[in-house]
């Protein structure tokens, strides 16, 4: 017999994941669906992000979301600079698929490799105020350690979809995957369009990743599980549509809770692979695609 | 080299093995010449998906997996013996190699190579969640008495020296045949290999069903190499960046270029295993795998010839 109050509590605790699996997923609806750039090193940002986060709670006692908004200008440098290594390797020789596919996924092996000689692989966790108080709404308890992150993952979105749609920026970085010779005689450099957005993409990546830690300990190889994640909604969300990004995270995280209360956790990473696959085979083009 | 000539160098190497496992120097060198031995067989079988026909499987694990458990399920059914279960390993694994076959159908590029990742975590776990396997516990293998060798150790490194032979010299083979011309074509441009008549769905099923397969038979004899097998050391995510970094270092368009990455990194690995870390070791194959994919994409039989043209 299934119990309603189970369910309830799992649809709303999907809602919030949603909210923050949007967060995790922007980055690459960014540079997969907008630049054509397969950052499957992505999720390892991510990790990164959780890291400083600990690094930072464990040993001053910041608050990990401030530090996450703190450390976003350094991994957008970052961003950047892998941005221009990954152009002048791979881009301007025009072989960019494949071998930077490759190129990515040996950036995601560095990085996380590095993280497990430095900090082992222990679960690292953070603490903050909010971290395990809740309130309890008609029956249905609402945790501070999911709301917040989702909350923050709602404003990330919103930021995100301001930027593109409101500023010269924004609406260049929307325009540099569809028409480069247009763009140029708008006055806008393609490249340095490019390596904006991508230090975003990685800046939202690190954000996130302090968002992961407040939810949840992370290990070293927690990326692994957000590799078909964060492509699983991109895809499924249309690729570079910020509010199909948002939906799809929503429609995941639903799953994801609903088969984890009602079929036990270890199935629910099945969910996110199993919706990327079908996705994939079914409708390449996503809910809200181009 | 022609084929007769390659047959008897292919004789030769599995004579030296036999004469090297005759000799009983130090059991590690058994131990870890599997390891580099099983990485020719894994580099070779993805080099002819990734390599030939230019599709990135990242699902190497996946393959290598099912090749393991397929023996387990076996050894545990049947009591199995060791030959039957490469061949059902291999078999099991073409099939899901002819599966992802049909899925380059729709998905090419990084759809192909994203999908194949997600294969592999699915199937991961299908197989934590199936208890007769061992699920997520493990599953710990009683070998029987060894037969006609000394120890265990000399037997699976004379047969992985064996598997090793064979799967390169059908993967020369097949490159020196018109499926490997016809790979190249649909490498380079599938539509125009499309166009010209190379029938590009075929070669390609055959591709993935032929890499699956060996990827299969390289994580057969896994479960009798290290008697203790759980789903996170036979979906290990290293298998996935060997099988990539080992052709790019040797160069993917010819058969060699594998096996001498292989060697290359899998002895280099073996060796910092021991004297350095485990872990600095994944880091070393990283970092390689990111140069030479940066500053040589044609890996080293790539620089010779660029060399030698000078």
């Amino acid at each position: 017999m299934i119990s309603w109050d189970l369910v309830a509590n799992a649809v709303v605790a999907g809602i919030l994941l949603g909210g923050f699996y949007a967060a995790v997923s922007l980055g690459v609806s960014l540079t997969f669906g907008l630049l054509d750039v397969v950052n499957i090193a992505h999720p390892a940002f991510v990790i990164l992000g959780a890291y400083a986060a600990y690094m930072m709670n464990s040993t001053l006692g910041l608050d990990p979301i401030l530090t996450g908004v703190l450390f976003t200008p350094l991994f957008y440098a970052i961003g950047a600079g892998v941005y221009r290594i990954y152009y002048a390797s791979f881009e301007r020789r025009g072989e960019e698929s494949l071998r930077g596919l490759v190129f990515f996924f040996g950036v995601l092996f560095i990085i996380e490799v590095a993280l497990s000689l430095t900090y082992g692989v222990d679960y690292r966790l953070v603490e903050a105020v909010y971290i395990g108080k809740s309130i309890e709404l008609g029956g249905i308890g609402i945790a501070f350690r999911l709301l917040v992150p989702c909350v923050v993952g709602l404003l990330m979105t919103l930021a995100l979809y301001l930027f593109l749609s409101r500023t010269f920026y924004g609406r260049a970085v929307m325009g540099v995957s569809q028409d480069q010779v247009a763009l140029r005689l708008m006055g806008a450099d393609p490249v340095r369009i490019k390596t904006i957005a991508f230090g975003i993409g990685i800046a939202a990546a690190s954000l996130s990743g302090a968002l992961l830690i407040t939810i949840a300990p992370v290990v070293p190889s927690t990326d692994r599980d957000y590799i078909g994640r964060v492509f699983a909604i991109a895809v499924l969300g249309g690729l570079g549509s910020i509010g199909g990004t948002l939906v799809a995270s929503i429609i995941l995280g639903v799953a994801e809770s609903l088969m984890a209360t009602l079929f036990g956790p270890s199935w629910s990473l099945a969910v996110s692979f199993g919706i990327l696959l079908l996705a994939l085979a079914v409708r390449p083009a996503g809910l809200f695609g181009r | 080299m022609k084929t007769r000539g390659a047959l008897a160098v292919g004789v030769a190497v599995i004579g030296l093995g036999l004469a090297l496992a005759g000799l009983g120097v130090n059991p590690y060198v058994y131990f870890a010449g599997y390891v580099v031995l099983q990485y020719v067989v894994i580099a070779t079988a993805w080099n002819v998906l990734g390599g030939y026909a230019g599709y990135v499987n990242f699902g190497t694990p996946a393959f290598f997996a099912l090749g393991a458990y397929t023996s387990i399920f076996l050894i545990e059914a049947l009591r199995a013996p060791l030959p039957v279960l490469i061949l059902s390993g291999g078999l099991v694994a073409a099939l899901l190699g002819l599966g992802i076959g049909y899925l380059t159908l729709r998905l090419k590029g990084v759809f192909f190579s994203i999908a194949t990742f997600a294969l592999s975590v699915v199937l991961q776990t299908l197989i934590i969640n199936w208890e007769y396997v061992g699920g997520a516990k493990g599953y710990t293998l009683i070998r029987p008495p060894v037969p006609f060798f000394r120890s265990w150790g000399v037997l699976l490194f004379t047969l992985m020296v064996a598997l090793a032979v064979v799967t390169v010299l059908v993967a020369r083979t097949i490159e020196r045949s018109w499926i490997g011309r016809g790979l190249a074509a649909l490498r380079d441009d599938e539509d125009a290999a499309e166009c010209m008549g190379v029938p590009t769905l075929r070669l390609k099923l055959f591709a993935t069903t032929l890499s699956g397969f060996f990827l299969g038979v390289a994580g057969a004899p896994f479960p009798y190499y290290v008697t203790y097998v759980e789903p996170s050391s036979a979906f290990d995510l290293n298998y996935a960046v060997n099988a990539l970094a080992m052709p790019m270092i040797g160069g993917t368009t010819t058969w060699l270029g594998p096996v001498i990455g292989a060697v290359l990194l899998g002895t280099a690995q073996q060796v910092a295993t021991v004297t350095i870390s485990s872990e600095l070791n994944l880091l070393i194959v990283g970092v390689v795998l990111v140069l030479f994919v940066v500053l040589a994409p044609e890996g080293l039989t790539g620089l010779v010839r660029k060399l030698r043209r000078r």
